[in-house]
Order: C-alpha cells, then sequence, then structure tokens
C-alpha cells in the first residue's frame, strides 16, 4: 500500500523509505514517522478495540496522553503491551499488533458486549459478580479474566538490558517546547549547569506542530536551531527521548530515557531503556497543554480526533487522517487547525463552532451555533451529524473530524507532592497551585500562559527566576501572541454513549450514574467507573468527567474537588526498574577466599544473606546429601575436619576504652579477659532480647577482634558504632570490620591441633599448655605468613579457627587438604556444622530469634549485674523472669525411628493439643550419625526442671504427633572434655 | 530524599538506614532508683508528632556516620542535620 | 618466606583486565591498605604523624594525598592508607610505630578489591553505577558510595584515571557491574 494520506512539507525524511508491520500486513514509511502518523499515511484508522465494550478504535491524539492508539509492539519474548502508537518512533523493520480484538481487529467477537452496554456500567462488577457466592471461582472469575486487560503479554523473559543513572544539574527543565528552549537559552547561555529533558525525540514541543512563525523563521526551524545552539553549550545537557516521570522530595526526579526504543537490534550490551534520578537544585516545568475532548454521542469512532492533533500530522508529519475533514470547536484553536489542513490541500467540509459569534472563514464553511450530534461508520467514521441552531440537522461525509473543547495545562509534576492544582475561570481550566514540590516552578503553557509568545517569555522569566539570573537577558525572538480565553463546552446536551475516558471505556453516562448511586466525591467516582485508571492516568478524560460530575450535583468545579496525579508520568515497564539488578544480579554475590576450590571439590552451595556457603561436599559415590553430611560429621567427630569460617562478621575493636566498650555492649563481662584470651560473647538488644552473639578475642589491651554470626554482621557493626557515638562519645574506642580481610578455617577434631602442627611455624608452641581452650594469638604458617590462630570450638570437638590474608585463603585450604591427607581430613559444610552445633548443644540463629532471653537460652547467669550493660534492666522485667518462662532443652524421639521437626510445638503427654496448652516449641533439628537418632533443640516452660519428661511433639497443620524425651541440650561430650583436650 | 550531611554534604537518602527517635540518645542511668520504669519509657514510650521530628539515621554506604535529622513528618522537610557525636555530647553523654 | 600462592579476589592467578570502548578496566591486587583511626583527644597528633608518614598534609574529608603511600578519607578522623603491596605487605605493622598511641590501626590488605579505570570517557560509565555529583569529583577526590548495593570508595587520580574499592568478597558482582556499565555507555 503506498501513503496515499501524506501531504507535503513535514519533519520527515522523505530520501528514505522504511518498512513496517502491522497486523502482519506490510506498509512503508519514512524517518522522523511515529507508529501512529505512518498508520494514518497508510490510510489506517482502525487500530484496536476498546477495553470492555471492543469498540473500534482508532487514535485521538498525537501525543503521550494517548488513551486509544494502543498497540503490543515487537514480537516474541520482546513484545511490550500497551504501547503508545502515537510515541512510536518509526524505524526499519518495526513491528506492531492490535490487541485487545478475537479473531481479528475487523471482526471481533467479543464486539457483542457492545450490544449488553446496559449490564456493563459503572460499577458493573459490583453489580452483575454478586451472587450466588459459589459461583465466584468457577464462573465470574474465569470469565472476568479472559476478558479483563487490553494488551497481552509473551509470559518469556526480556532479554534486553535496562540500566539505571543518576545526573545531577542546578536546572531541569522538563519539556523542550517554547518556554522549555527559552529557558535552556537564557540559563545555558548564563552559564548555568541545566538538563534539559523532553520525552519526543524531537525537540521543540508544539513548535513542530504549527504553521506560523517565530521572528522571520518557521517554528520548527526557529526551534531546530535553538536545539543546535543548546547542543554547543558544555554546561547544557540535552536529554531528548526521556520522560520525567515523578517529582520526589528534595529536588530529585524520575526520568526514563528510552536509549533503545528506536532501532530494530539493539548493540550488544546497550540498554534499551535508561531509568535517570536526577538531582536538581531547581526545576522548571515546562509540559505544555493538553487539548481536551468535547462528549458526544458516539463519539469514539476511528477518525475522531483532536484537532491539534490532526495539525500535528498535519504539519509535523505531513500526514492527513483522511481527505474529508470536519472539526468541532468551542474555541479559536479548533479554527487554526481548519485553516492549515486546508492551506494543505485537505478538504474541510465544515468547521462546527458551537458559539454563536464564531469566526467566520471564506474558504470553507464554519456552522455558528451548531453541534455534533451523532457519527457513523462501523470501524472508520464516514457521516457526522449536526445539529443547526435553527433546529434542523445536517450530516456531513468526513473520514475525520477534529475536536477542541479547549487546553488543559499539563499539571502533573505539580501534583506528585500532593500540591493541588487550582481552578482558572478564564481558562476554564485547572492550573498549578501554589502548593509546588519544593524548587519547582511552572512556565508556558503548563502555567496556563497559552499564546506562543507567552510561552518564550514565561520560559525565560522562568529561568531568570530560578538561577536567579541578572544581566544581559537574550532577546525574544517575536510570535503568535492572540489572547485565548476558554468557555467551557464539556459534552452535547441529550448525548449518553458519549465516551469521556477512551481507554476504560467511560461514558458520560456512566458518571451521571455514579453519582445517582451516591459516589460523589471525585475519588469514589473515580473508583466506581475506574474513570481516569487506565494506563493514561485520564490525561484527556478527568477534566471533563469532573465537569459532569458538577454540573449533575449543581456545584462549580473547584467546589467539586479535583484528583490529583501520581508518578510516573506516562507508564513504565517493571524491567526499567529493576534495571541491571536481575536474575543472578539480583543482589551482590559475596564469595570467600577458598570459594574456587570448593567448587572444584564439587561442593553445593547454599546463600545465606548475600554469601554463598558451602553446604556438603559429596563424594561422586554418595547419592544422597545425607551421606555426605553424615560422613563429614562423623569424620570430623573421628579424626579432623575443615569448614569455611571467613563469613563470620569480623569487627576490630581498638583504642584505650576497648575493653569497657565491649562491657557495654555485651552482657557479661570483658574488663578482666586476659590478652590472648578469647571469650564468648552474648550481646542483647535494650529490651533484654538477646541480638546476637560471638566471640571477642584480645590481642592487645586496647585491642579485640569481636566475631558476630555471619547473619547480623552488619546489624551489629551499626549497633556497635550506634552505642560507640550515640551513647558514649567519649569512649575512646575505633571500630572498623575486618570480614573480608581474613580467610578464616575452622579446623575441628582430636586431630586438628596435629594438623595445624605441620603448617604452624615451629616457633610458635599450640599445645595444649601453650595455647589452651579460648587462647588466641598472633602467629606464622607455612614459612613465615602472618596467621591469627583462635582456640575455640562451635564443633564441641578440639577445635581452632585460624586465619590468614583472604588473598592466601585458597592455598591454606589446599594446603591444610594436602597436609591432613594422614588423618583422612574432610571438609565441612553449613550442614555438618549444623548437626555438630545441634548435637553440642550451641544456640544459633534459630534460638537467637528475637524473642528469646539469656535466661530462655540458659545463659541468665551470665548478664552481668555489676555493670552498665545495653539490655540488663530491660531483661529483668517480670514477664521475662517468671520460673516457668521458656528454658532451651534437646529433645530426641523415644523410638529412634522418629523424627524430630522444626517448627514442632511440644505438648504434654496427655491432654488437649491446643494453643492454650503449648509447653513449648522446636527450634533447630537435625538427624545425629554419632547418637544415630534424630535430635533437636527447643524452648520448653521450665524446661530446665523437666529433663527426662515424656511429651507429644506435634504439628498440627501436618497432623503429626511424635512421642518425645526432654534431654539436655548437650547431646555430645556435656563436660566438655573434648574441646579442652 | 537529601539528606545534607554536616560533613559530606548532600547525600542521598539510600545510604542512609534509618533507626528511630533521637531521644534514643537520652539513655538511662541504670544505677537509678526508677531505672526499671526510665528504661522501660526509654524502650517503648514515643512521641508521634506531626510536623518537626528529631531522628537518628546512619550513614552506612558512607562514612559510618551517626546523624541526628530534624525532617518535618508531614512534609519531609529537613531544617537541620548534625552528627550525632555532637548532640549526645550537647545532652551530657560522655563515658 | 611462605610458599602458599596468592588468587586475585577475582579468582585469578592473574589479575584481570578488560578494555571496552576505550577505557580499561584492570584489576589491581598489588596494594596494601592499613587503616587509621585516631584516638579521642589524640586527633591533632595522629593528623601530624600520618602527615609525617605521606610526606604531605593529611587528605581532609572527600580527599587522597600522598605518594607511593597514599591516604584517603574515609570517615571522620579516619583514613585509608594504601601502599605497593611488594614493598608494604606489612603495611599495618610498618603504620602503627608511626602513629603509636596517637591512632588505632587495621590491616585492610584483602578487605578490598581496586579496579583502575583509564579511559577518557569515565564520568560516562559511573554516572551509571553510583551517586556521586561527578561534577564535583576532580584529582584528588574521593567519594564512598554504593555501586549496584556494593559500599565502594570511588578515587579520582586524574580525569583519565580512576580507582574503585570494593569489598573483596563481592568483586565478582563489582565486576560485572563495572563491564556492564562499560558497554553500556561506551
Amino acid at each position: 500500500m503506498t501513503q496515499n494520506n501524506r501531504l507535503s512539507g513535514g519533519q520527515i525524511d522523505r530520501n528514505t523509505t522504511v518498512n513496517f508491520r502491522f497486523d502482519n500486513r506490510s506498509y512503508t514509511a519514512h524517518p522522523g514517522d511515529t507508529l501512529a502518523s505512518a498508520l494514518l499515511a497508510n490510510d489506517v484508522r482502525l487500530i484496536g478495540r476498546s477495553f470492555k465494550y471492543h469498540r473500534p478504535r482508532g487514535l485521538l491524539t498525537a501525543g503521550s496522553e494517548e488513551p486509544n492508539g494502543i498497540v503490543e509492539l515487537r514480537a516474541g519474548n520482546r513484545q511490550e503491551p500497551n504501547t503508545r502508537a502515537t510515541t512510536i518512533e518509526m524505524f526499519d523493520g518495526l513491528e506492531a499488533q492490535s490487541q485487545n480484538c478475537w479473531p481479528s481487529l475487523k471482526f471481533d467477537a467479543l464486539g457483542v458486549n457492545d450490544l449488553f452496554s446496559n449490564f456493563l456500567s459503572a460499577g458493573f462488577y459490583y453489580k452483575t459478580f454478586m451472587w450466588p457466592a459459589a459461583f465466584w471461582e468457577k464462573v465470574y472469575e474465569p470469565i472476568i479474566r479472559r476478558a479483563a486487560g487490553l494488551g497481552s503479554l509473551s509470559m518469556e523473559a526480556d532479554p534486553d538490558e535496562y540500566d539505571k543513572g543518576f545526573r545531577h544539574c542546578d536546572l531541569l527543565i522538563i519539556g523542550a517546547g517554547p518556554s522549555g528552549l527559552m529557558a535552556a537559552l537564557t540559563a545555558g547561555r548564563a552559564g548555568a549547569d541545566v538538563i534539559l529533558a523532553d520525552e519526543d525525540f524531537r525537540f521543540g514541543g508544539r513548535l513542530n506542530s504549527e504553521s506560523f512563525s517565530v521572528d522571520d523563521q518557521s517554528a520548527s526551524d526557529w526551534a531546530a536551531q535553538a536545539v543546535a545552539e543548546l547542543s554547543s553549550m558544555p554546561n547544557v545537557r540535552l536529554m531528548t527521548r526521556t520522560t520525567v516521570i515523578g517529582a520526589f522530595d528534595h529536588g530529585i526526579y524520575g526520568a526514563v530515557e528510552r536509549t533503545g526504543d528506536h532501532v530494530a537490534t539493539l548493540p550488544a550490551g546497550k540498554p534499551r531503556q535508561i531509568l535517570w534520578r536526577i538531582y536538581t537544585k531547581k526545576a522548571l516545568l515546562c509540559a505544555g497543554a493538553t487539548e481536551r475532548p468535547i462528549a458526544f454521542e458516539n463519539n469514539d469512532r476511528p477518525g475522531i480526533m483532536m484537532a491539534s492533533a490532526l495539525r500535528t500530522y498535519a504539519n509535523r508529519f505531513a500526514v492527513t487522517a483522511s481527505q474529508r475533514v470536519a472539526i468541532f470547536t468551542n474555541n479559536d484553536d479548533g479554527h487554526r487547525t481548519a485553516a492549515d489542513l486546508h492551506a494543505k490541500g485537505v478538504h474541510i467540509c465544515a468547521v462546527v463552532d458551537v458559539r454563536e459569534d464564531a469566526p467566520v472563514n471564506y474558504d470553507y464553511e464554519v456552522l455558528r451555533g451548531a453541534q455534533v450530534v451523532n457519527t457513523k461508520g462501523r470501524l472508520g467514521l464516514t457521516f457526522v451529524e449536526v445539529a443547526l441552531p435553527d433546529g434542523s440537522t445536517r450530516t456531513l461525509e468526513c473520514g475525520a473530524l477534529g475536536v477542541s473543547g479547549g487546553w488543559n495545562p499539563n499539571v502533573h509534576l505539580t501534583c506528585h507532592q500532593r500540591g493541588r492544582p487550582v481552578w482558572n475561570d478564564d481558562l476554564a481550566a485547572f492550573v498549578p497551585g501554589s502548593n509546588l514540590p519544593v524548587g519547582l516552578t511552572v512556565a508556558g503553557a503548563a502555567n496556563g500562559v497559552m499564546s506562543t509568545q507567552g510561552a518564550l517569555q514565561s520560559g525565560m522569566d522562568g529561568a531568570v527566576e530560578a538561577m536567579e539570573l541578572s544581566g544581559k537577558l537574550p532577546d525574544l525572538p517575536e510570535a503568535e501572541d492572540a489572547a485565548v480565553s476558554q468557555k467551557p463546552f464539556w459534552y452535547v446536551e441529550g448525548c449518553k454513549r458519549a465516551w469521556l475516558d477512551q481507554q476504560n471505556d467511560v461514558t458520560v453516562k456512566d458518571v451521571k450514574l455514579s453519582y445517582q448511586e451516591g459516589f460523589r466525591s471525585v475519588e469514589h467516582l473515580k473508583r466506581y467507573t475506574t474513570l481516569g485508571m487506565a494506563t493514561d492516568q485520564g490525561k484527556t478524560s478527568n477534566i471533563s468527567a469532573l465537569a459532569i460530575m458538577a454540573e449533575v450535583a449543581g456545584k462549580s468545579i473547584p467546589e467539586t474537588g479535583t484528583t490529583i496525579f501520581r508518578p510516573p508520568y506516562t507508564p513504565v515497564p517493571i524491567s526499567t526498574f529493576a534495571g541491571r539488578m536481575k536474575g543472578q544480579e539480583f543482589h551482590p554475590t559475596r564469595l570467600t577466599p577458598s570459594h574456587y576450590w570448593a567448587k572444584e571439590r564439587g561442593a553445593v552451595f547454599v546463600e545465606v544473606g548475600n554469601w554463598l556457603r558451602a553446604q556438603w561436599f559429596p563424594l561422586p559415590s554418595e547419592t544422597h546429601w545425607r551421606e555426605s553430611v553424615d560422613r563429614e560429621v562423623r569424620q570430623t567427630r573421628a579424626s579432623v575436619g575443615v569448614c569455611d569460617c571467613t563469613t563470620l562478621g569480623k569487627i576490630d575493636v581498638q583504642g584505650t576504652d576497648a575493653a569497657a566498650f565491649l562491657n557495654r555492649v555485651y552482657a557479661n563481662g570483658f574488663a578482666k579477659l586476659a590478652v590472648g584470651k578469647t571469650r564468648y560473647g552474648l550481646m542483647l538488644r535494650e529490651d533484654g532480647m538477646a541480638m546476637d552473639d560471638g566471640t571477642a578475642a584480645r590481642l592487645a589491651e586496647d585491642h579485640f577482634v569481636v566475631t558476630t554470626t555471619t547473619a547480623n554482621a552488619v546489624s551489629v557493626y551499626r549497633h556497635m558504632e550506634f552505642v560507640r557515638q550515640c551513647l558514649f562519645p567519649d569512649m575512646d574506642v575505633q571500630l572498623i570490620s575486618t570480614t573480608e580481610s581474613w580467610a578464616q578455617y575452622a579446623v575441628a577434631g582430636p586431630n586438628s591441633r596435629k594438623l595445624l602442627q605441620k603448617i604452624v611455624d615451629p616457633e610458635f608452641d599450640i599445645s595444649n599448655e601453650a595455647f589452651p581452650f579460648m587462647g588466641c594469638g598472633n602467629i606464622t604458617v607455612c614459612g613465615g605468613l602472618r596467621a591469627r590462630l583462635f582456640r575455640i570450638s562451635f564443633s564441641g570437638e578440639l577445635a581452632f579457627e585460624i586465619a590468614v590474608p583472604s588473598r592466601y585463603g585458597d592455598a591454606l585450604m589446599r594446603r591444610l587438604m594436602t597436609e591432613g591427607e594422614e588423618f583422612g581430613v574432610v571438609p565441612y559444610g553449613t550442614e555438618a556444622l549444623g548437626v555438630m552445633r545441634i548435637e553440642k548443644g550451641h544456640a544459633a540463629g534459630n534460638e537467637l530469634n528475637g524473642t528469646t532471653t539469656a535466661l530462655n537460652l540458659g545463659m541468665g547467669k551470665m548478664v552481668s549485674k555489676k555493670k552498665d550493660s545495653i539490655g540488663s534492666i530491660l531483661s529483668e522485667r517480670e514477664a521475662l523472669v517468671e520460673p516457668d518462662v521458656l528454658r532451651m532443652v534437646g529433645i530426641k524421639p523415644v523410638s529412634s525411628e522418629e523424627k524430630i521437626t522444626a517448627g514442632g510445638h511440644l505438648m504434654n503427654s496427655t491432654g488437649p493439643v491446643d494453643a492454650a496448652h503449648d509447653q513449648g516449641y522446636v527450634t533447630s533439628a537435625a538427624y545425629s550419625p554419632i547418637l544415630n537418632s534424630s535430635i533437636g533443640l527447643g524452648f520448653l516452660k521450665d524446661g530446665a526442671n523437666r529433663m527426662g519428661e515424656k511429651m507429644r511433639l506435634v504439628s498440627p497443620l501436618t497432623d503429626l504427633t511424635v512421642e518425645v524425651e526432654i534431654v539436655s541440650a548437650h547431646f555430645v561430650d556435656p563436660e566438655g572434655d573434648r574441646l579442652r583436650a | 530524599m537529601i539528606i545534607n550531611h554536616p560533613l559530606l554534604g548532600p547525600r542521598d537518602a539510600s545510604e542512609f538506614t534509618y533507626l528511630g527517635d533521637a531521644s534514643l540518645i537520652n539513655r538511662p542511668d541504670w544505677q537509678a532508683d526508677n531505672a526499671a520504669e526510665a528504661f522501660y519509657e526509654y524502650g517503648y514510650v514515643r512521641d508521634n508528632p506531626a510536623g518537626k521530628h528529631q531522628e537518628l539515621w546512619f550513614h552506612e554506604a558512607g562514612d559510618r556516620s551517626w546523624l541526628v535529622v530534624t525532617r518535618d513528618t508531614t512534609t519531609h522537610e529537613i531544617s537541620k542535620v548534625e552528627l550525632a557525636r555532637d548532640v549526645a555530647r550537647a545532652r551530657g553523654r560522655s563515658k | 618466606m611462605h610458599d602458599l600462592v596468592a588468587i586475585t579476589a577475582l579468582g585469578g592467578v592473574e589479575p584481570r583486565v578488560d578494555t571496552i570502548g576505550g577505557v580499561t578496566c584492570t584489576e589491581v591486587p598489588g596494594v596494601a591498605l592499613a587503616s587509621v583511626a585516631a584516638r579521642i583527644g589524640q586527633e591533632t597528633k595522629a593528623t601530624k604523624a600520618l602527615a609525617k608518614l605521606i610526606g604531605v598534609p593529611a587528605p581532609g574529608i572527600g580527599q587522597h594525598a600522598g605518594d607511593p603511600v597514599t591516604a584517603f578519607w574515609a570517615g571522620p578522623d579516619q583514613w585509608m592508607i594504601e601502599a605497593p603491596f611488594d614493598t608494604h605487605e606489612d603495611l599495618a605493622d610498618q603504620v602503627k610505630p608511626a602513629l603509636g598511641d596517637a591512632a588505632s590501626v587495621t590491616e585492610q590488605t584483602d578487605g578490598w578489591t581496586r579496579f583502575d579505570l583509564s579511559g577518557d570517557q569515565i564520568p560516562a560509565v559511573l554516572e551509571l553505577l553510583c551517586t556521586l555529583d561527578l561534577r564535583k569529583i576532580e584529582t584528588g577526590s574521593v567519594g564512598r558510595c554504593s555501586i549496584h548495593h556494593i559500599g565502594c570508595f570511588v578515587l579520582c587520580r586524574s580525569p583519565d584515571e580512576y580507582s574503585i574499592y570494593g569489598p573483596r568478597s563481592s568483586a565478582g558482582s563489582l565486576h560485572h557491574a563495572i563491564i556492564s556499565a562499560l558497554r553500556s555507555a561506551l
């Protein structure tokens, strides 16, 4: 098909022809077109079907406010639903599909909804699908789900990249129409640091759509010249294809730059879109205005468009929607469209003006005091029915009707921090109110200044005021300066099926009905009718609906109120908000120094926070994880095992008050800990609950190394800084994390000392006498590498933790494995670690779960009463120290065949099983290959006095009941002989 | 939001972690006769003003300073930012 | 001399080098680090001792100074010292005597991984990574920031040379972020 509807002129590249497909038919277009202009050029008016009634729909506008002309862009996994044809920049190979139609756009089965429109009126969900309740799941919901929504998703992952970025500027100018360009020239020439952003791919705004001149140039040439000058300024950054989507606190603006939506294939690594966060000192909103429609019967047929859009298509894109056009207007701007189209050779059937005193024109007919009362044409406009003031009607044969009801300033961003626009009687429109986001001012049509000359002046003034400029200002160019007054005319009397919100299919009748049914607040109206709640946020419909509501209520519009707009200004794909943070990169991954070694060994990894930790190390012969874990536990307890414990938080605590500081943050005392010794420490929250536990090793009088659990490393450090800076600001103590600096390995088991003696340099004596349980010190290994050795044990065995600089961690692990061959050394993972600590009765994260006190954990006596420490006072609250409070106990099944399940609750051996009779719960469970039984740790009321008691472990959810015995939590080596060996 | 760090200048709020009311600096004397009552008040009883609120923010992705930020809870306007350590000292805290 | 072989933060024996769009990103394992935090009441003394150590006045807020031993500001009365690894592997032990009782010194060498960027369009890359106001970054600046949720230091050594320090364990994620930004921006 050739481009039959092309006109002369326009800002398109006629020397290049590109091909595109819409609904699997091929068409041609030119660079500079949008999909919308290209479709019109090819005489395609029908674009899609409407949401509720599946009415045939075409384009309404030429911009981002478009409610109707929405398509599925691209194909396969790049398909994007609900994309506005009016903003899709043309490129060779573009592919788009109409949406919300089946089996085809021209014949749509659900078009039958249109015949039942009486049943689908405002609030129809609430009214129709009420009864019987049983119908909901089986009947109503599937029906609604099939019918709901517009475009469809590909159900495949988006293969493209999206970025986030951050920019700073002194002045952000939002919109590059006459006021935005003039503001940028003014601020730019004065040397200010400016970002000028516009959603369009061509700067100029309405200047590109008009036929008048600015100075002695065409408006679009003046815009191009201004852009050229701005491009040459190093202090001005121009961001085309960039929509400022939101105004956030303290001068932060969100902006989406479509860097790759206008090319067929993205180069590798290039993003499709970038979500910018722009930090500004000042911002100037030059967002222009949006033309508003007039509602009349059957005003939604393809070909019925905004008059200004017809003008844009003609002047900028050299396209007309039809060779025969009529205009329906209540203001002078509609006449401008007629004049421009006429000048381009389009036949103007008539200008229908509701005003008795409308201006006349000798080139075409003007019907004064007339109104459009109905239209015809099944898949596109064919006839317009006009009521004349004398009561007669006249039928105009035309393929397009341009409608102009006046202009609404684009106040959206002024509302993003709850600013309310105010009613302006002269314009019969809302203009920005006084409660603007801090640092934001508004210029041009967005501020109600409707003439071009006024916009230029207003843009310059805005820049001067925002940047506090003085001195010589640019000469203002001369442009049209027509006085603009708008008399409201919202809808044609007597119309019913006259569309306001075309995307959500809301009519004048729906708004009136909603009022009759009692939804009288604007917010209720919105939700009941869904008006303004589609992807276009009602840019072309909200004000008209409000006006109708006001009329029905017999109030003024300002009395009726207004809804305000929320970010984003236009829809943003979820992928853009995600940016690079998706899949594997959703959060950073932390690897331990021996990660690559563990991977070579075939370790199975588990995510702990951001860390990847080896969970177990399967042998080729092992088919079940329990085999690996049981072996690791047995071999460690029988000989020696090595576990990577680098992930434990390590905090270096130094200063003359270091010991006093630790006395405050730990419940137990540290002041008397000798140099060269390590001590277990329990940290409480101020409310008396256990926060974290670990060890503190005293390397010098004024130097400790504190360990935290892996999970709490960040929060414990933050807490310690709080105590240091906010509670005891004069304590001489300095904190720094050293978690990452040291690769640390637990070497555990009866042969651990023998293994370490093979790598620790001979001048360091690590015998039991020289280096007893809880000893620590700086040593060297493997011929002089500095290292730290701690004799601490989580497994209950004779054990050490050895730390070397991280870069040598991999090599040390390999060395331990080769040197340990003679002992049958095994690496063990977090599962075996967990089994052994449960066997030993050591509390961990499951027990320190934020609801347990030191007393619950069996460490009540550790809370020193002789010193001030965080949490000690509130840990003595009555309810926390009652005689029968929960105590940590061991739990094992009476029959060794049975299993202990973490999360299960403990009930007395007889009696009811319910919450009122709950005795406690199980926090940790494991299979002990040493005891050949499932074992658990948990909390039991008065548990310390119930050793040997038989109870029931229940899980009503899974129908579980197991007979268990309450035992000491220390299943293995309760006397602690092994770790002191 | 932007927090104007007294040392580093304006920084994005995403770099900070929020704790709560800056009254948390006023930790009671553990040896006072009414210590239990005072710690209860300290730990659990807060004002909830619609308006100016002094609160603690930690510059976690920055210089690790605790700050006292005076923020209007109805507008997010930040009228004052101080190093918490200075505030603590001014409130008589020491060791 | 010990016989353990070091690996880089990215897990290689040799440092990783990538060149994309005229900017080269180099993994730099050859650096030793130590933190210095002045003791309470010893701030002036510590600042003077630090100046003596690096041969120039101690850097102020958001600054770095000194060569080949460099100090950069890390927090109130707190600095990071960097020096060549080959000559300063035991940097903390070298720094401690210089500061004496005026400051706490902690070894930080392997706590961090460093990537150096060289080329002429580095700000275009950095603006995709962090919120730093790059207009204010010049030779001698140091900014602490978050890159893809990873806490980092960004040092500007000249308009064409930047260093990024990030926690060693996240080297892979940080490297991925930098390389993605290079491909995206250049």
